[in-house]
């Protein structure tokens, strides 16, 4: 880029164009055909922000919720939402409900595979649909909070707070899980038929929010977000946030890389885009909707945000033997644009792809924060600090068991 | 009068009889062709709305058993909530036959129950549980 001047914005100098209502906003679909006509550095004098989405099951996410006192006063030892239990190891009437925990009567897998059909995500989709849900909640009693037990319905507008808080949301990245085996699997990627009968895969690709920026320069605690169709903050790194994965010349992660801890209140979340699933033979989750602006801060950040499927690859994982024997291997690279044509080559053989991740929604999601943006309704938040990036030393550690 | 649909599964040696046919000849049955699938060396499959008098029905029926013919009756349905199904794709690779389909533009599954055989494959598959089944 010998001779081109460097393009150099600020979080303040764009928050102040979209207040005046003259930003310049696409979504990450857009910045492709962008980048690719105008250059990295044209791009980026012309555009403000990009907008990415993406959509798909976030297992690793709950919401923390406040029921206010009864009276009389209650230190809830032991709590279910609609049978579901929920964490109650904080103060009296705080509650965490996770989107993996299902009612102690679900019969699992006993009867394989397992349907799952309600569990903590759920009872988190019911509760921003507006519907009642049962509360009961036992307690040892204390000359302070001297109830022993409640049984009640509570409803999202009673609740005094609640917030999903999510530990690990929005994966850079994910395998395209395959089986070698010769027995039909139920995993969390879906049911994966034996001998290579399907390949299945979950990110948007050139719509996921942190491929679009791989270095983490502008997503940290305190980006402003989309969440479940209202807005929150990233709230720092996610659990098991790998940034020392390989990279492409692009800078793009070739494997599961990064991840985002979230937060966003759910007063104010859509069921469009926070919907309980169902993992037949796996367990519950929730299917979440996230989106996150990016800044174009400079021409980098133009190149990194035009990114599109067939730059972006990942490795195809074995779940027969391999991933849950934790074996590293990888029988080969695909990218986005191969996964979603349907069909891939693996080993010589022609396998049909699906996806656990909904491209339609992740569009929506873009569309939607771009109209925020547009509409002076969202401003940029600058990260506090940014997400550790790959240089920072940090990576995903296996247990050492003794 | 009875309008039902069925499956019809037939083994490799009665794929080029006429047995259909004597459903309309011999038991006065109208029917229409919903599906019909025969594969190289392996069985044919077709799905059948079949309407006519009770009794013609029935005894039509015993004849397709009798020569051979798998009759299973589909009295269930396979219905999508729109509003739930969030266009993941996972139904598309379990789904043998066709009913579920894929626009590559748009990314949208489409799902055409005319071509539903109501294996019910998709219904555990979906993570929203969009499909399910209807007892009709
Ligand atoms: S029940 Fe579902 S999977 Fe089976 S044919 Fe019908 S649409 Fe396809
Ligand atoms: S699996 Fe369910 S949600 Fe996904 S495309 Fe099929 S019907 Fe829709």
């Amino acid at each position: 880029m010998a001779g081109q001047t460097e393009v150099r914005k600020t979080y303040s100098e764009i928050n102040a164009k979209i207040r005046k209502g003259e930003a310049v906003v696409v979504t990450a679909e857009e910045m492709i055909g962008i980048v690719d006509r105008e250059g990295p550095v044209g791009a980026a004098r012309k555009v403000d922000v990009v907008t990415t989405g993406t959509f798909g099951p976030m297992c690793s996410s709950g919401a923390f919720l406040n029921f206010g006192h009864s009276k009389p006063k209650i230190k809830v030892s032991k709590a279910w939402l609609n049978g579901v239990s929920a964490y109650a190891g904080l103060a009296a009437v705080d509650l965490y409900i996770g989107v993996t925990e299902i009612p102690e009567e679900d019969p699992e897998n006993k009867v394989h595979p397992g349907k799952f059909l309600y569990g903590g995500g759920h009872v988190i989709e019911d509760l921003i649909a507006g519907k009642e849900v049962r509360l009961k909640a036992v307690a040892y009693g204390t000359d302070c909070y001297p109830s022993g037990e409640i049984d009640t319905q509570i409803t999202l507008q009673a609740l005094n707070e609640c917030y999903l808080f999510n530990p690990r949301n929005a994966y850079q990245n994910y395998n395209c899980a395959v089986n070698f085996g010769n027995k039909m699997l139920y995993t969390y990627m879906g049911g994966l038929k034996p001998k290579l009968g399907n390949a299945n895969y979950c990110s948007a690709g050139q719509l996921s929010p942190l491929l679009n920026d791989p270095y983490y320069r502008t997503i940290g605690i305190g980006t402003r977000i989309f969440i479940g169709g209202n807005m929150g903050y990233v709230v720092g790194p996610g659990t098991q946030h790998n940034p020392s994965v390989k990279r492409g010349e692009n800078g793009v992660v070739r494997a599961p890389a990064g991840t985002m801890a979230t937060y966003g209140d759910l007063k104010g979340m859509r069921t469009e885009y926070v919907r309980g699933v169902s993992l037949q033979g796996y367990g519950t989750s929730l299917a979440l909707g996230i989106g996150v602006p990016i800044p174009i801060l400079d021409q980098e950040l133009a190149r990194t945000t035009g990114v599109s499927d067939e730059q972006i690859v990942t490795q195809i994982v074995d779940y027969s033997t391999d991933y849950p024997q934790g074996i590293a291997k990888s029988y080969g690279e695909v990218n986005y644009r191969e996964l979603k044509s349907g069909k891939i080559m693996i080993e010589g053989k022609g396998v049909k792809t699906a996806a656990l991740s909904s491209y339609p929604k992740a569009v929506k999601i873009a569309e939607t924060l771009k109209e925020w943006i547009l509409g002076g309704r969202f401003f940029l938040g600058e990260p506090q600090e940014t997400l550790p990036s790959a240089d920072a030393g940090v990576s995903f550690k296996p247990l050492t068991q003794r | 009068m009875v309008a039902k649909k069925v499956l019809l599964r037939f083994s490799n040696s009665l794929i080029s009889k006429p047995i259909v046919y004597r459903l309309v000849k011999d038991y006065n049955l109208a029917f229409n062709i919903l599906k019909a699938q025969i594969l190289p060396d392996e069985e044919g499959e077709m799905v059948l709305e079949i309407e006519g008098d009770r009794a013609c029905y029935e005894k039509g029926m015993a004849f397709l058993k009798d020569t051979g013919v798998e009759v299973l009756n589909i009295d269930k349905r396979i219905v999508k909530d729109e509003e739930r199904c969030y266009h993941c794709s996972a139904c598309t690779v379990v789904c043998p036959s066709g009913a579920i389909s894929i626009d590559r533009e748009t990314m949208r599954v489409g799902y055409d129950p005319e071509q539903c055989i109501v294996c019910e494959l998709c219904v555990g598959t979906c993570p929203p549980r969009a499909m399910r089944v209807e007892i009709v």
